[in-house]
C-alpha cells in the first residue's frame, strides 16, 4: 500500500503527517522523502545504518575531434542545452533533460552521454520504519530524476508513506503518481483552499484516490470543510492548532510523540486507506 | 557593423527594452548603411528555459557583432562572449535613441552577468 502526501500550499504540515503515518503504520513501513528541494524527515527520526550514494542523470559530452560542426544535435535539443553557432557547440548541462536525441541524431558519433550528479540518495533505519530520503543539490532546477531515483530504489516494505514535494509541478506529479491513495494536507485559509482546489485537480487528471486532512483546524473558517463536501472529498482527519504540537516539532519531536491521542486516528487512516489498494500495476 | 538593440516595438521609433532574454524583439541596426531588420523574439518572451541562450542565438545568426541592451543573464553571456559579441547597457527610451548613446559612448560595457536567469 502506497501512500502519497501531498499539498498544493507549502508548510500545511505534509512531513508531520508522514511521519504520523510511518510511525503508527500496521506492518513495517518505509518512508520515502521525496520533497527533495527542501527534505526534512530525517531530522525528526534518529536514523542509523546511513547510506549516502549520488544522484546523476546522463549529459552529453562532444569530441571536439570527431566533431563536423553540422549543429544537427542543437536542432534537435528541445530545450536550449546545446547552442550551435559555428564549431564546436556549447553545452548547457543544467537545461539538459536526458534525451540523449544529440547521441542519435549525431552522424559521426562524437556525443557520449558522461554522468551529472546532480543530487544524492540517504538510506537508513529508524526502529521498524525504512528510510529513504532524496536531497537535489542546490543550483540544480530539475527536481523529478532525484524524486524517481528514490522511488525506484525503494519498494523494500509491504506499506509505504511517500512524503512528495509541495505544489503541483512536475516534482510533485513524479512523487504521487505510482500511489494508490493520495492524501492532501491543507489548513482552512484562503490560501490553503484555493491551492488545495488545485491539488485536487492534478489528482482528479492521475485518477487516484484521495482524501484531506485539515491541519490547524481551528485557526480559520470552514470554507475547505464546505468545499470537501462539495466535492464528495473524505475528510480524513483534523489536526487541532495547538502551541504545544508546534513547539514539540520545532524541538524535532514527531506528531504522534507530542499528542498520542491522535495515534488512534492515524490507524484509522491506515485502514480506510487500505481499500483503494490498486490491484494491478 | 551591425549591432543589435532589444525593443518592445517593430521600429526605430519603437520602445527601448532592458532585458535581453525575454525581450519581445531585436532590431539589427547597420550603422554603415543606416538600415535595419526586425527580428521577432516572442516565442522566447514565455520560453520556459533557455530563452537567454536562443536570442542570443538570433542575434548571432542575424550578424551582429554588438548588442544594446539593458541587462544580460548568465546564459546569454556566456553565450555572447563565446561569439565575441560585446554588450553594452544603456539607458534609452526609445531604439534611435539607444542606437544615439552607443555612437555616442553613453553607455556601460557589461563585463559579466548582470542579472540572474529568469529576472
Amino acid at each position: 500500500m502506497k501512500i502519497a502526501v501531498a499539498s498544493g500550499k507549502g508548510g500545511t504540515g505534509k512531513t508531520t503527517v508522514s511521519l504520523a503515518l510511518a510511525m503508527t503504520a500496521l506492518s513495517n513501513v518505509e518512508l520515502q522523502d521525496c520533497d527533495v528541494e527542501e527534505p526534512n524527515g530525517h531530522i525528526f527520526l534518529k536514523l542509523e545504518n546511513v547510506i549516502k550514494e549520488n544522484v546523476s542523470v546522463p549529459v552529453p559530452e562532444i569530441n571536439t575531434d570527431s566533431c563536423i560542426s553540422c549543429g544537427k544535435c542543437s536542432e534537435i535539443c528541445q530545450f536550449n542545452a546545446i547552442v550551435f553557432f559555428g564549431s564546436p557547440p556549447m553545452i548547457f548541462k543544467e537545461l539538459c533533460h536526458s534525451c540523449g536525441g544529440c547521441v542519435k541524431i549525431c552522424p559521426v558519433s562524437a556525443i557520449r552521454e558522461i554522468p551529472n550528479v546532480i543530487g544524492h540518495i540517504t538510506t537508513g533505519k529508524a526502529g521498524s520504519i525504512e528510510f529513504i530520503q532524496g536531497q537535489l543539490n542546490i543550483g540544480v532546477p530539475m527536481a523529478s530524476p532525484v524524486i524517481r531515483q528514490v522511488i525506484r530504489l525503494s519498494g523494500k516494505r509491504e506499506d509505504t508513506v511517500i512524503d512528495s514535494p509541495p505544489g503541483t509541478s512536475c516534482s510533485m506529479i513524479s512523487a504521487v503518481k505510482e500511489s494508490d491513495f493520495v492524501i492532501l494536507v491543507t489548513e482552512p485559509t484562503p490560501f490553503g483552499l484555493n491551492d488545495l482546489q488545485i491539488a485536487v485537480e492534478t489528482i482528479e487528471k492521475l485518477f487516484i484516490p484521495m482524501g484531506v486532512i485539515i491541519n490547524r483546524s481551528d485557526s480559520g473558517d470552514d470554507r475547505v470543510e464546505e468545499y470537501c463536501k462539495e466535492k464528495g472529498l473524505e475528510l480524513l482527519m483534523k489536526i487541532p492548532f495547538s502551541t504545544d504540537i508546534a513547539k514539540a516539532y520545532s524541538n524535532g519531536m514527531p506528531l504522534i510523540n507530542s499528542a498520542p491521542q491522535l495515534a488512534e486516528k492515524f490507524k484509522e487512516i491506515w485502514t480506510k486507506v487500505r481499500l483503494h489498494k490498486r490491484e494491478s500495476k | 557593423m551591425k549591432i543589435a538593440i532589444t525593443t518592445t516595438g517593430k521600429d526605430l521609433t519603437s520602445e527601448f527594452e532592458s532585458r535581453f532574454g525575454r525581450a519581445p524583439g531585436f532590431i539589427i541596426y547597420d550603422i554603415d548603411k543606416g538600415s535595419f531588420e526586425f527580428i521577432d523574439n516572442s516565442v522566447n518572451l514565455n520560453a520556459p528555459q533557455g530563452a537567454g541562450i536562443q536570442a542570443a542565438m538570433s542575434i548571432i545568426k542575424a550578424g551582429a557583432k554588438v548588442l544594446v541592451s539593458g541587462h544580460c543573464g548568465p546564459k546569454a553571456f556566456k553565450v555572447l562572449n563565446e561569439a565575441g559579441i560585446k554588450i553594452y547597457s544603456v539607458e534609452a527610451l526609445t531604439v534611435a535613441q539607444a542606437v544615439e548613446y552607443f555612437v555616442a559612448g553613453r553607455f556601460t560595457l557589461i563585463q559579466s552577468a548582470d542579472v540572474g536567469g529568469h529576472w
